[in-house]
């Protein structure tokens, strides 16, 4: 049967029109690829509009239409829109082709005639495969209410709470042996000065206490099978050797445990815990955890200080991890970020000089149940800095670390300029590259802590030195600095610097990414489906990111994105089951020689290996049709639906123009 | 023994004489061959890149040619293609010369058009430059240099100076940092010595702003010495000639220029691994330096021959002579 196709081009304004001839693109569809099907060819000024959608639609049912060709944009764009249109009109939508004739074609090239050309190319391409095309449809699977949320950071929470609340259950993951992530370690918060566990810990205890928030503390995800709708996630629970069921949170085994360990986690180094500890007092769960490279009994054999004086028997010694096996719907991924190394900018001196900080040291030397219960000192414990400089950017906007800005670094250096300036009365330098105070509230804080005499000098710090050259400066912190502004170089000698670290992505995060099947950035944060209209979904269907785990963010918009992301999973759980996509890769298992080549190179975790038929399988509802492994294949047992090799080699003839009649002279 | 193609520079011959002869003792120790190139020429230092490039980067190419035909008879006896300089400056230039040829193939051309002259011809890439102290920290190794010190400095308060020259810019991502690297540090802890912070260790030394803007450098060495001082430094230890001889040379009339008074012995590193190994001063060239480290290293026992040489006549002075000084230790003459 010869099909019955339709051409249409779209001039997108002057998008298109401006560089390609289109009236000439569709005549000479018409005339020329007739041999093809093709029974019409028009063009209009803008195909997506509702206007050019009927154009089709009518062409479809008067002229009794099989395939359509629309040579417009990018299918990124408006295929789905082409799709619609087809189905409304009686045709399998999979029957549409796109050509893109504005992204490949009038938006790369100057020069008209070659534009032109192109577009016919393209177009006659699209037309040689959309005749091979075959009518799909769309896969329904059913979608698992419940959702895990990884990662118990101010994101995770907002997201587990606002699914919690709209009546689904939520499993909440996180590594650490409380929730509460970064914002816990915080002292205040800006613009408004907040006190950050103020506003943090009631949200940790409805979390904690909601029943249908199932809290996984000290765990670790280390599997995830499955597809949108029916993940299998196995979650490892770390032994934390005290009984969850018997504890009562008293803290006695905490205070009577004799080993003393630097807190490197919590109080980033600053402060000390015991082998058994919580974190900080409002830790949720209240269950302290054993950390056994640390813990006398584990490393020598005996003490068990902690299992004589539990009043309630809850230590257990013999405890080990735990594999979870969960079945959910949804994931969202909270992760959040590590911070910047500071000790790599050794120009800057951490790790050297004693009264060198980082900014999350100073949050928890400010922080009134920090280790010097907010008593803003120098490293020697006692005396107080008389001068203060905050050195921003450190580590962000460097090409020799990471080229994006941390977001967050200039208002937490204006909010540690006001901290040491109303606690110490220093004097209080920040150096800063550009400040940049976008969002609400910000600049006008910014305006108040001007207002309160910091001192701001624009330039890029190049050295944090305690090499005296003049006599002002023995014993001081000499920070050298090219005054932008004044533009001249300036040694500014003080007695305490504070590196305004910025955010990177964690340190696993592309292995986390790939457990999950999603990707990553080149800077390494985790890539949103599309970076403006998109932001919290991913490529992965049923996996979601919120917070600094999508790339660096304030706690607003980490609180924005956890809350964004659950509206998108219950969209998903309300809609009860869900479309797939019908663009998918089989196997021919008599073909597959079970090399099992294509296993390793699935992006979506898709393809397993069958041992007693020894082939590889796809799954199709896993299957995001990327094809891969279609061209990985040597033995070209794989193929794509809507992308098989027929087709294509089709459309490369297409585009080459060999399927054109040969003209008679 | 791990054989290098070996290029000395001029210095090595005549300021630092002491280098060469310290670096002799410690190559069998340590189980090293050097074999120089045969007919090397000055890298033109500093100052010719400033001026004419290409005649400049032909002069350091030529080295790098000659090193070139060097290291193929070498095959089947351990051959190598590694070309070790002991200065810094020496080593800048010819990493530098071999990474632009590489980078901007028109200069390399050029280059070896001016080569062909003297029928050489230079690959960029077919040789690795490194500097002496790479060797010995990466190569051999530190431990190896530990277990052949058989006189340890322990007591010895060394400032680690690398000069701005070695680090940066570190065209093959060689060293462990750029502004506070570890290499000399490593090497002079496991000699035993008591290593002191020194935060200057990158920063410039004036190199020939001593010929042609004094108090420039004066104020660079004046700032070296004066932190190391400060610090409670013996002596500095240094891996560049022209870094010993600015402070060494120009220590006395930085002391004029600003009214100070510093006396900071500046060593190379290789002197003070001999002295670890065993080995007798006069053997290193020490004593040869201008600020003497005698007071310095008779704290760890060494004690340095008085080998100067006397100073010559002094100018008859034509004016009136001046009463003698008042010496208070000389009892009588203290008036009371």
């Amino acid at each position: 049967m010869t099909e019955r196709v339709g051409v249409y081009v779209c001039h997108c304004g002057s998008n298109i029109a401006g560089t390609v001839d289109v009236v000439d693109v569709a005549n000479w569809a018409e005339e020329k690829l007739a041999h093809l099907g093709v029974v019409v060819a028009r063009e209009y000024k803008f195909m997506c509009s509702s206007l050019g959608q009927e154009l089709i639609e009518k062409d479809i049912k008067e002229l009794g239409l099989t395939r359509v060709v629309v040579a417009a944009c990018s299918p990124h764009l408006h295929e789905k829109t082409f799709r619609t249109a087809a189905k409304n009109a009686g045709l399998n939508p999979y029957l549409v082709e796109l050509a893109s004739i504005r992204e490949q074609v009038s938006w790369v090239h100057t020069d008209k005639a070659v534009a032109t050309a192109k577009a016919k190319a393209v177009i006659s391409g699209a037309v040689s495969r959309v005749i091979r095309n075959e009518a799909l449809d769309e896969l329904k699977v059913p979608i698992n209410p419940n959702t895990m949320v990884v990662g118990g950071g101010i994101a995770g929470i907002q997201s587990a709470l606002e699914i919690a609340n709209a009546g689904f259950h939520v499993y909440l993951v996180e590594r650490e042996p409380s929730i509460g992530g970064h914002m816990a370690q915080f002292d205040k918060t800006f613009p408004t000065l907040d006190c950050s566990a103020c506003i943090l810990t009631p949200r940790m205890v409805e979390a904690g206490t909601h029943p249908n928030i199932t809290l996984l503390t000290w765990s670790e995800v280390v599997n995830v099978a499955g597809y949108v709708g029916n993940f299998h996630v196995t979650v490892k629970k770390k032994a934390r050797f005290v009984n969850e069921e018997l504890c009562t949170g008293c803290g006695i085994c905490e205070e009577k445990c004799p080993k003393k360990v630097i807190d490197d986690v919590f109080e980033a180094g600053l402060g000390y815990r015991k082998a058994v500890y919580t974190p900080f007092a409002q830790a949720v769960p209240k269950f302290p955890v054993m950390d056994k490279e640390n813990c006398t009994y584990f490393q020598k054999g005996t003490c068990k200080a902690c299992e004589k004086f539990c009043p309630t028997g809850a230590i257990d010694f013999t405890q080990e991890d735990q594999l979870l096996h969960i079945d959910v719907g949804n994931i969202i991924l909270a992760t959040g970020y590590d911070l910047f190394d500071a000790r790599q900018v050794s120009n800057y001196g951490y790790g050297r000089l004693p009264n060198v900080f980082t900014s999350i040291e100073f949050e928890r030397l400010s922080n009134a149940a920090g280790p010097t219960n907010g008593t803003i000192v120098m490293r020697d414990g006692k005396s107080t800095p008389k001068s203060v400089g905050i050195i921003h950017c450190v580590g962000s906007r460097d090409k020799n670390f990471n080229n994006y800005c941390s977001v967050i670094c200039c208002m937490q250096g204006l909010k540690f300029a006001h901290l040491v300036h109303e606690r110490t009365g220093a004097t209080v330098y920040n150096f800063y590259i550009d400040m940049r105070t976008a969002y609400k509230a910000y600049d006008e804080f910014y305006q108040r802590v001007l207002e309160e005499g910091t001192l701001f000098v624009r330039g890029k710090v190049a050295e944090v030195t305690d090499a005296a050259r003049y006599s002002n400066e023995k014993g001081k912190l000499i920070i050298q600095v090219e005054d932008t502004l004044a533009g001249k170089q300036r040694r500014i000698p003080v007695d305490m610097v504070i590196l305004s670290a910025g955010l990177q992505p964690r340190y696993d995060a592309k292995d986390v990414g790939k457990l999950f099947g999603i990707s990553c950035s080149t800077d390494g944060w985790f890539t949103e489906k599309h970076p403006k209209l998109d932001p919290v979904a991913t490529m992965t269907e049923g996996i979601y990111i919120a917070g600094c785990a999508q790339g660096p963010k304030d706690i607003p918009s980490s609180v924005a994105q956890g809350a964004a992301a659950s509206a998108r999973v219950l969209d998903k759980i309300l809609q009860k089951e869900v479309a797939l996509e019908p663009v998918r890769a089989s196997i021919d298992k008599d073909s597959c020689s079970g090399c099992r080549i294509c296993n390793g190179l699935c992006p979506f975790n898709a393809i397993s290996f069958i041992e007693d038929d020894h082939v590889s399988d796809i799954n199709p509802a896993l299957c995001q049709g990327c094809g891969t492994c279609v061209a990985a294949c040597p033995a070209g047992a794989i193929s794509g639906t809507g992308f098989s090799d027929e087709q294509i080699m089709a459309q490369i003839d297409g585009l080459l123009m060999k399927n054109l009649e040969p003209e008679i002279a | 023994m791990n054989k290098y193609l070996f290029y000395p520079g001029c210095s090595m011959e005549s300021s630092a004489k002491a280098y060469m002869e310290s670096l002799n003792t410690i190559l069998e120790p340590l189980e090293l061959s050097f074999e120089e190139i045969e007919d090397w020429n000055c890298c033109g230092a500093t100052e010719y890149l400033g001026i004419n490039l290409i005649p400049a980067y032909s002069l350091i190419a030529r080295n790098l040619a000659l090193a070139s035909n060097q290291m193929n008879p070498m095959n089947g006896t351990g051959a190598t293609h590694t070309i070790v300089a002991p200065c810094s400056a020496c080593y800048l230039n010819l990493a530098k010369a071999d990474h632009y040829m590489q980078e901007r193939p028109s200069l390399g051309a050029k280059v070896n058009q001016a080569l062909e002259a003297g029928g050489l011809h230079y690959t960029p890439g077919t040789l690795d430059v490194r500097h002496l102290i790479d060797i010995l920290v990466y190569d051999v190794g530190v431990e190896k240099i530990r277990s052949k010190v058989v006189h340890p400095l322990t007591g010895l308060h060394v400032a680690p100076y690398m000069g701005c020259m070695l680090p940066r810019p570190d065209y093959k991502h060689r060293w462990s940092d750029h502004e506070h690297p570890t290499e000399l540090v490593d090497v002079l802890r496991a000699l035993g010595a008591d290593v002191i912070d020194y935060p200057l260790t990158t920063e410039c030394c004036g190199g020939h702003m001593t010929q042609i803007g004094p108090e420039t450098a004066f104020e660079l060495i004046r700032r070296l010495v004066a932190d190391a001082d400060d610090r409670g430094a013996d002596l500095m230890a240094t891996v560049c000639p022209m870094c010993q001889m600015n402070i060494d040379a120009y220590q006395n009339e930085m002391n004029h220029f600003f009214g100070t008074d510093y006396h900071i012995p500046v060593l190379f590193f290789t002197q003070l691994m001999g002295l670890a190994f065993g080995r007798e001063p006069e053997e290193l060239g020490i004593g040869a330096e201008l600020v003497s480290a005698r007071n310095a290293l008779a704290h760890i026992g060494v004690e340095v021959p008085v080998t100067q040489e006397p100073a010559g006549p002094r100018k008859k002075s034509e004016g009136l002579p001046m009463p003698r000084r008042l010496n208070k230790h000389e009892g009588k003459e203290v008036v009371k």
